[in-house]
């Protein structure tokens, strides 16, 4: 009998899975020490470095073969079709060399010499060492190889054009490996050379302007390309900085998906399930260190709020009305919510973000934490779309917004109107 | 030494007191997890007003909830709400919220009043035990079992549920959309064989039939080689 099957019965899930990593990670060592022939510490070593980068993430389509491609990414600039990655010869990257695949990563060039569109993240893979492109390399070469032909991308006139790509690249593409800073400690280089590469946060967490290149060489906040969602920034203490977090806290939301202080939901919940829970000790800590270090950019420091006219604050008691029939009961009478279970709305800044798109999505689809090793039976929230109107959910959502000390806009109908919208 | 010690059971007490105060709040329990689930599928607290088409899921089959469970997660059966809702689930949550449901017993509701005209229940009578061997149609007590409770582990119950979830169902798998028109399945093979009067029919007189008897165990090699698809799945897919 596995010890994970005595978790699920012993009634003390989370406690008994930490036991079990615990128990999985010197055992795991061990096995590697004893059986290391050689080549075999490198495909571990580089299994390991494709679950840091998510590979398998973009790699699979939903309910498809790992790393056989065919997922849609829908952006703005039309819909990219993810390749096959596995090693089959015909269909995949099987005639791939070592350089090839070092020349997609590092320079953003297919072995054709055709210039990949940055829907692949090789503005922020420049960073990843040789010696970590190849290990991936190396491991990509060793699954077994899946036929699968996948569509091709839709890209519209003009962003199918060559020249086009060609002056983004020279204007916002940055070609180098990530240089260590050495005024910093050691772990913190580890935790930024993670971040900005390999990790690849920023693909994400940051404002793009108009041909959706970053705004910031830093990780700042923004609607996300290609899902109905805004990533806060990692530099505001009112969005998702963490600088006053402690590192236990910090560690413990990326690697569980749930902390006292917040919970991790939509595409972020996707990234903690299929890679940060995987991420070594270390590595987590060392990202932890960099993201606790990042500067606090945070604006409108103390904004003063007009007093409140009195239609906004009947609004608001309609809110009040509808979070004492449905959401009081999990998040509690004054927004404290139930730390690591449900998360508190007093205060979080989850729901005050500048773009109220997250909390508006939680309140019309719900969702689960996700599932990790140290939280394998996470607590869920209902979808509310079944059971309220939009002018329902843009009150209440106002009301949590305003409620308990939180100071934030108005939500109106149309915000939840366009918070529907989107697979993700 | 003695402060030692005192200090050793202070925090020990401190650790008891945090344990019992969250968990008098939030019981540690699966009912407690799937709370996301009974919103709709209210299982024992009966609000006519939703019970009119979401399915009560009580007492279904393990198998076939887990099955269900993995289409909507993978994107194999398509319902926006389940999929966003189960987006981020391993299978063996899955597997422990499919147990969860099949072991609930709670009392059925009472059949829908809907009047049939004498031929519709002929006609459908007809289908449930005979089926149409002109149109290959097998008898739907075949495979769906003669108490009409399902077929373990797979194959589900057809009594019990709202007469829209089941006329939704049947013109899903009649047009191809309840498995997004991917799987060859005998299912929908079947229900392309209906006409939507027939679909209707169907529904309605499942929906007024009363709720008796147990899944069976037993399927015909023939129906278990025309439906094979369903047995596939049951396989862990990794």
């Amino acid at each position: 009998m596995s010890p994970y099957y005595f978790c699920f019965t012993s009634g003390f899930a989370r406690k008994c899975a930490l036991g079990y990593l615990v128990f999985f990670v010197l055992f795991g060592v061990q096995i590697n020490l004893i059986s290391a022939a050689p080549g075999e510490q490198d495909l571990a070593r580089g299994e390991y470095l494709t679950r840091v980068g998510n590979c398998l993430g973009c790699h699979t389509a939903k309910g498809g073969v790992p790393f056989a491609g065919g997922r849609r990414l829908s952006t703005a600039f039309g819909t990219f079709m993810t390749p096959n990655i596995t090693p089959d010869k015909e269909t995949g990257i099987g005639h791939w060399t070592e350089e090839d695949f070092w020349l997609a990563m590092h320079e953003g060039k297919s072995r054709d010499g055709r210039m990949l569109y940055p829907a692949f993240p090789y503005t922020e893979f420049t960073k990843v060492s040789r010696a970590d492109v190849k290990s991936i390399f190396q491991y990509l070469q060793s699954i077994a190889a899946v036929s699968q032909v996948n569509p091709a991308h839709e890209i519209p006139f003009p962003y199918n054009s060559k020249p086009l790509l060609f002056g983004w690249r020279k204007l916002f593409f940055k070609q180098g490996i990530y240089e260590a800073d050495p005024t910093q400690s050691e772990e913190w280089n580890r935790g930024a050379y993670l971040v900005q590469g390999l990790g690849h946060c920023d693909a994400c967490h940051t404002a793009r302007n108009e041909v959706g290149a970053k705004k910031d060489a830093a990780v700042g906040g923004g609607q996300m390309m290609g899902a109905n969602w805004y990533a806060p920034s990692l530099y505001s203490r009112k969005e998702a900085s963490v600088t006053d977090w402690s590192l236990e806290a910090i560690i413990e939301l990326l690697s569980s998906g749930v902390s006292k202080h917040a919970n991790v939901s939509g595409p972020m919940a996707t990234v903690v399930q299929q890679s940060l829970q995987y991420w070594s000790p270390q590595d987590i800590r060392a990202m932890a260190v960099y993201l606790k270090s990042l500067p606090d950019k945070t604006t409108q420091e103390n904004v003063r709020y007009p007093e409140m006219p009195e239609s906004a604050k009947r609004y608001l008691a309609q809110g009040e009305k509808i979070y004492e029939k449905y959401c009081q009961d999990c998040h509690g009478e004054v927004g404290q919510g139930v730390p690591g279970i449900y998360p508190a709305l007093a205060n979080n800044r989850g729901v005050t973000l500048p773009v109220p798109l997250n909390l508006i999505r939680a309140v019309l689809n719900g969702g689960y934490p996700p599932t990790t090793h140290l939280n394998p039976q996470p607590y869920g929230m209902p979808p509310f779309q079944q059971l309220l109107r939009d002018d329902e959910i843009a009150q209440v959502s106002s009301y949590i917004r305003n409620a308990w000390g939180n100071r934030a806009g108005l939500v109106t109908i149309v915000d939840v109107d366009q918070g529907r919208g989107g697979n993700h | 030494m003695k402060l030692f010690i005192l200090i050793i059971l202070f925090f020990f007490a401190l650790n008891v007191i945090a344990e019992g105060s969250s968990r008098s709040i939030v019981p540690d329990t699966m009912t407690e997890r799937v709370r996301a689930c009974t919103i709709c599928h209210q299982d024992g607290d009966h609000d006519q007003a939703r019970s009119t088409y979401y399915p009560r899921i009580a007492g279904k089959l393990e198998g076939y909830l887990f099955n269900q469970l993995r289409h909507f997660r993978d994107g194999r059966r398509y319902h926006q709400p389940m999929a966003l809702l189960l987006e981020n689930m391993s299978d063996d949550y899955l597997q422990a919220i499919a147990r969860h449901f099949s072991q609930l017993n709670v009392p059925y509701p009472s059949p829908e009043s809907i009047d049939l005209k004498s031929n519709e229940i002929q006609l459908v009578e007809k289908l449930i035990r005979l089926g149409d061997p002109q149109r290959n149609i097998p008898a739907c007590s075949a495979c769906h079992g003669d108490t009409l409770m399902g077929n373990t582990p797979y194959i589900p119950g057809l009594l019990g549920l709202p007469s829209a979830y089941l006329t939704a169902q049947l013109s899903g798998w009649r047009s191809g959309s309840l498995i997004r028109g991917q799987v060859t399945n005998c299912m929908s093979e079947i229900a392309k064989q209906l006409s939507y009067d027939e679909i209707i029919a169907i529904s309605r007189w499942l929906a007024t039939q009363a709720v008796e008897g147990e899944a069976q165990k037993v399927l015909s090699p023939d129906l278990i080689k025309r439906c094979q698809s369903i047995f596939l799945e049951g396989v862990a897919q990794e």
